[in-house]
């Protein structure tokens, strides 16, 4: 412990009286560790918002019913003839039903399941849109708000209105902010439904939606399930899709496999439906890896440099400590602790430069139509990346001050005096 | 009585630039309290003897002995050790810590050693300085102070941990005459009033003739051997 002590007074001696080598060598580090900080907050935020902006709109599995032709023809099924070579031409899907066959107990099951975060109904209807003289075709999504809401954040694309008024509103709707432009609407005004069967519906506006797509925001609406069954005449148990959301991504593909044949409705899992989005996320983790491993081994150069340096300027001292006893092990030492002092002071405030930057990054404004609820640049700020630079800090002061500290207890003290 | 000091055939080769005998069968002795000079032209083999004397250099034959302790083929870890507690060195150039302040070089050694608290060690280290008439430098940096009590300073810290032996490789060799008689008188003073033994390396015949011993050196041999 007390020769501990007096290892460290003297590294510390030395860094006080060359404070300008100690700033020089611990700025390097600062800016490393600054700019690691800074930029993984800032790429991961960015990363996590796109990874956001798709997951947020694609539920893990997608439970509908495809308008597909039966896969095997009822003239397979003619036995005599097995043995022929059958050609049907112009093959037309079968008229079937869009809703889910069974929807209520498959979502209850699915609630029921331990994988599953969350499984939400929807109900996709065709309607015209009509408002004084104009008609427009669009979409009407019938949906459980809260639930939706909770899963994908449905909320987040509401410019007006929240999900929570349209959950209480029987006849509420939220329009699409393109169609409402067209139609000069605002939140409290009216608009008619009208269905293909030529049911018409009054609605009243109670918040707009704004996707970023022009098309969707040009065509599409939400209102409460119960609402857009009420608008087809249909019974509570009539639901044409399901979206699921899982507690791991990565389960989407077998168990989309496994609900295909267990309901016999047809599951589309997230992979299928955005097959970009793997090597989107995974190229742009790369780089974020790629730049912070550059940016942290420049900086651990930095400190290698300054090091040797300073141990160039110190041959002398280091003489003269092992003329008067000190051994190779305690100059080795006073090195050592030099270098990570240097280190976890300039770690340190690299840290705290990292954090002013990223929250000032984190403060810009940054407008963009995909994500309306979004009016500042994302910013992940993860305590992990501030564990990894302070560590990262002092393990490269630490490999970067271990070949100039060797350096110094291998030097021959009679060279230097005899040298002089 | 015991040598303070013993060399036992002790050979010496220089391998660079040339092979090179430097050290020819060296042998001698120093008792207790004995105030010995090494005299020899540039090149004699005097300073490289001296370094192996006081166990910094290594590379050489023979048997060096301490207290009666062989100090050859030790650890370099070891030999700090032994250096640290038995040996004071006194350097032609001062070779103080420029970045310390006078007590805190004079210091050093004995937090090194460790023997005695921070405090105590601190008063021996002013008595030093009293002792060499330096105490009010006390608090200035060594790089501040003159050429002449650098040194002074420097024998301060070769006493600082009451050593068996002092060796000086030219310690009066940078030092003007007022200065080197100083030093000289100082280490007089050292031998009588503490039994102290010194080994002092020098070039200055008037240095050496006043010294209890002088060995002389010529081509790597001892011409008088001790």
């Amino acid at each position: 412990m007390k020769r501990f002590t007096l290892i460290l007074s003297i590294a510390r001696t030395h860094l006080l009286t060359k404070m300008k080598s100690t700033v020089t060598a611990a700025l390097g580090v600062t800016f490393g560790i600054g700019a690691y900080i800074t930029l993984v907050s800032f790429m991961t935020g960015l990363n996590q918002m796109l990874d956001n902006l798709i997951l947020n709109q694609t539920p893990h599995i997608h439970l509908y019913n495809e308008v597909e032709p039966s896969a095997r023809q009822p003239a397979a099924r003619l036995e005599p003839y097995a043995s022929d070579l059958l050609q049907i031409h112009s093959v037309k899907p079968k008229k079937g039903q869009l809703k889910i066959h069974n929807a209520l107990p498959i979502l209850k099951s699915l609630k029921n399941d331990a994988r599953v975060l969350g499984a939400s109904p929807q109900l996709r209807a065709q309607i015209f849109y009509l408002s004084g003289s104009q008609d427009l075709g669009g979409v009407l999504v019938g949906v459980d708000v809260l639930e939706e809401d909770r899963l994908s954040n449905l909320g987040d694309y509401f410019i007006e209105g929240t999900p929570e008024a349209l959950h209480r509103s029987d006849n509420g709707i939220v329009l699409g902010a393109g169609l409402a432009e067209k139609f000069s609407l605002s939140p409290g005004d009216r608009i008619q439904v009208s269905t293909p069967d030529g049911g018409l519906f009054p609605l009243q506006i109670v918040g707009l939606y704004q996707s970023g797509l022009a098309d969707i925001d040009n065509s599409q609406s939400f209102a409460k399930l119960q609402t857009v069954q009420q608008v087809l005449g249909q019974p509570a148990n009539y639901i044409t899709d399901i979206n699921i959301k899982l507690h791991q991504l990565d389960l989407a593909v077998p168990m989309a496999r496994e609900l295909q044949t267990r309901f016999g409705v047809r599951a589309r899992d997230i992979q299928e439906a955005n097959a970009q989005f793997e090597t989107g996320t995974s190229i742009r983790n790369l780089i974020t890896y790629a730049v912070s491993i550059t940016l942290l081994i420049v900086a651990g150069f930095g400190i290698y440099n300054i090091l040797n340096m300073l141990i160039y300027e110190k041959m002398n001292d280091i003489a003269i400590l092992k003329a008067t006893g000190f051994s190779g092990r305690d100059v080795h030492q006073i090195f050592m602790s030099q270098a990570l002092i240097i280190g976890f002071a300039g770690g340190a405030a690299g840290l705290l430069i990292g954090f002013v930057l990223s929250r000032i990054i984190d403060n810009l404004p940054f407008e963009t139509e995909a994500l309306p609820t979004i009016t500042t640049f994302p910013v992940n700020q993860n305590p992990w990346f501030y564990l990894i630079g302070i560590t990262f800090a002092l393990v490269s002061t630490f490999v970067a001050g271990y070949l100039p500290a060797a350096r110094a207890r291998r030097i021959d003290p009679v060279r230097i005096i005899r040298g002089n | 009585m015991n040598p303070v000091l013993e060399a036992q055939h002790i050979d010496k080769y220089f391998t660079k630039p040339v092979e090179f005998h430097v050290l020819k069968d060296i042998n001698f002795k120093i008792q207790p309290g004995e105030f010995v000079s090494i005299m020899g032209k540039s090149g004699s083999g005097k300073s490289t003897l001296l370094y192996i004397l006081s166990t910094m250099d290594t590379d050489y034959s023979g048997s060096l002995f301490l207290n009666g302790e062989c100090l050859t083929g030790q650890s370099h870890h070891r030999l700090s050790a032994v250096r640290n507690a038995h040996i004071g060195f006194v350097f032609q150039f001062h070779y103080l810590l420029g970045e310390f302040s006078v007590l805190d070089n004079v210091m050093l050694p004995a937090l090194k050693l460790g023997r005695k608290p921070v405090e105590a060690i601190r008063e021996d280290a002013l008595a030093k300085l009293r002792m060499l008439h330096i105490e009010p430098l006390a608090h200035k940096r060594a790089s501040r102070i003159s050429g002449g009590e650098k040194q002074r300073v420097a024998i301060a810290r070769a006493l600082i941990n009451d050593p068996v032996i002092l060796m000086g490789d030219e310690p009066t060799g940078n030092l003007d005459s007022y200065n080197s008689e100083n030093v000289f008188q100082i280490f007089r003073e050292l031998k009588e009033t503490r039994g102290l033994s010194l080994l002092i390396v020098t070039h200055d015949e008037d240095f050496a003739r006043r010294t209890d011993r002088t060995l002389y050196m010529e081509d790597g041999r001892m011409l008088n051997g001790g």
